[in-house]
């Protein structure tokens, strides 16, 4: 599925000043213009308080826009009926960024992987039998296995969390998956096999991935595209090669000077320390 | 004098499941002027080693097996409990990870700097820069001058006004900030940060980067950074130690270690972060190597 946002703005009101009045609004986006590829890997960046999250609800329909559209795959949401945002909603899933805290502790894996199966049973009828079948599949292709079917979220790592969560995502077979910082939970050895992951089952379901993030150098390895945004404003896009390897604004050769490179020689404190 | 020297520390938590033993004979020696970085993965048992040295371990599920903590000679497994009270937060100060969770959300900036400060300046009167017969009010206006004066330093804009100011007041990295102020007013040897910039944006973690630096280049204290991002650790650190499953696998200058592992284990973490330079399924998990190597 292809994604274009078009002019978006996001408003909150502002606070009440007397009877009638209200104070100025706060723009949380702020004629944001993106196109997401079919396909591809979009990465969106941001601090803190950028409208990342703003963004994604958006784009989830769990927020009103307040101006502007989105469009999928040329259809705008704004257009269609409840029935028929539902169905557009099976074919886009998110998978959520902390894994500890987006699993019910009270579920199986099996309860918690089929529940979308069983909220879009009208898209995807199948019997309870079918339903544990495919939970099984999609545990396999996430790397768990059969024996895990019945266990309980706590039983788990982070990482294995995620996995889940990934499952979870990919029951309804979408063609879109907004992963909303997957990784930063995560130990960087566990986060290395996530993104090997995403990567494969991007390949192989031909997904769409709308990657959020803060951590570059994770956009870098897993995206093609990416924006920048800073307090609501898009401040540059464009392919990742050219982002990262020239800049044009100087928010974003902040930000990459910023990041911690692995490398001692890189750091900014090494001169000092050395001359001591 | 040796500031920081842990010995062959053994630890055992008790949970329901029975004993279990987390650190396997830790060793590490910290001088002054050094920043330790202590590296490893959830579990690995770098945050125990750090509230080792601040003795905070509970005691009802904490066991020490063998080993000892000496800090300037005096060996803290064996001080008690009053005398911990005395070192903690003066001699040594502590950062930890979540600011927001670290502040008491009821009380003013002020008055949690103030307490600090007041009680740092009772076991060393120097920090309030009075003679020991000072009056309360004296102690206390004092203290609040040093605590504006640690505000500055630490780089919040304006400090004598928002000093009176509520933590939700505050940014996340200006409530780091609090808190390293917080750390730094007992003027303490030996400062252990335990994640200080995890929940931070990349660009507030090289300001509070540059603020623990220059903290130690000029004070000359020593420094336990507990952290698991390699980044932050090449950045910053002179020294580093990698812990795995309660042991330190591999330590030494970070030159060395990040620039020639010795062992497969720390290559491994290496080659695990995703660079600017790192090509599209080139990363390698750990789980496979880990595998390898204890076969």
């Amino acid at each position: 599925m292809s994604l274009d946002i078009r002019n978006v703005s996001k408003v909150f009101p502002g606070q009440r000043t007397g009877m009638f009045g209200r104070g100025e609004g706060f723009h949380a986006l702020d004629d944001i213009t993106l196109s997401v590829r079919k396909g591809s890997s979009f990465g969106l960046v941001g601090e803190s308080g950028s409208g990342k999250t703003t963004l994604t609800r958006c784009i989830l329909r769990l927020d009103t826009l307040s101006a502007g559209q989105i469009l999928y795959d040329g259809t705008d949401m704004s257009s269609l009926s409840s029935t028929e945002i539902r169905r557009l909603r099976a074919r886009l899933q998110i998978v959520f960024q902390d894994p500890y805290a987006s699993l019910d502790p009270r579920m199986t894996i099996h309860d918690i992987v089929a529940e979308p199966l069983v909220i879009h049973r009208d898209i995807l009828p199948m019997t309870a039998r079918q339903r544990t079948d495919r939970v099984m599949e999609l545990l396999l292709q996430v790397g768990l296995q059969a024996e895990h079917l019945f266990r309980y979220p706590h039983e788990f790592s982070g990482g294995q969390r995620q996995r889940i969560g990934i499952a979870r995502a990919l029951a309804v077979k979408p063609e879109f998956l907004i992963l909303d910082e997957p990784t930063s939970a995560l130990d960087v050895s566990v986060q290395a096999d996530v993104l090997n992951l995403l990567h494969r089952l991007q390949q192989d379901l031909g997904l769409t991935y709308f990657f959020i993030s803060h951590d570059l150098g994770v956009i870098r390895y897993i995206c093609d595209d990416v924006a920048v945004i800073y307090r609501g404003k898009l401040v540059e896009q464009g392919p990742v090669e050219s982002i990262f390897d020239n800049p044009q604004s100087d928010y974003t050769r902040m930000l990459l000077a910023a990041m911690p490179d692995p490398d001692p020689d890189r750091s900014p404190f090494r001169k000092v320390l050395s001359a001591d | 004098m040796t500031l920081l020297d842990i010995k062959n520390l053994n630890l055992a938590m008790r949970s329901f499941e029975g004993e279990t033993q987390i650190l396997h004979g830790i060793d590490l020696v910290i001088e002054r002027g050094e920043i330790w970085g202590m590296v490893g993965e959830t579990g690995s048992g770098k945050s125990l080693t750090g509230l080792s040295v601040s003795r905070l371990i509970p005691a009802a599920t904490g066991r020490y097996l063998a080993g000892s903590i000496h800090f300037e000679g005096r060996d803290l497994l064996t001080t008690d409990e009053r005398a911990m009270r005395s070192l903690r937060g003066r001699r040594i100060g502590m950062i930890f990870q979540d600011p927001t969770t670290n502040l008491n959300p009821v009380f003013t900036i002020g008055t949690q700097l103030v307490d600090v400060a007041l009680h740092a300046g009772h076991a060393d009167p120097s920090i309030l820069r009075l003679s020991s017969n000072a009056s309360g009010r004296e102690r206390k206006k004092a203290a609040r001058r040093v605590a504006i004066e640690m505000l500055d330093k630490v780089g919040i804009p304006n400090a004598a006004a928002r000093i009176d100011d509520y933590p939700h007041q505050f940014s996340g990295g200006m409530r780091q900030r609090v808190l390293i102020a917080m750390a730094m007013i007992g003027k303490p040897d030996l400062l252990i940060a335990d994640e200080p910039t995890t929940a931070l944006d990349v660009s507030v973690q090289a300001q509070i980067l540059k603020l623990i630096h220059d903290l130690v280049a000029e004070r000359n204290i020593g420094v336990l950074m507990i952290t698991h991002n390699l980044g932050v650790v090449a950045q910053i650190c002179s020294h580093v130690a990698v812990m795995y499953r309660g042991r330190i696998l591999e330590r030494g200058p970070v030159g060395d270690v990040l620039k020639r592992p010795a062992h497969a284990y720390t290559q491994a973490l290496l080659n695990a972060i995703p660079t600017v330079h790192t090509k599209r399924g080139e990363l390698r998990g750990i789980g496979d190597i880990m595998q390898e190597i204890s076969r």
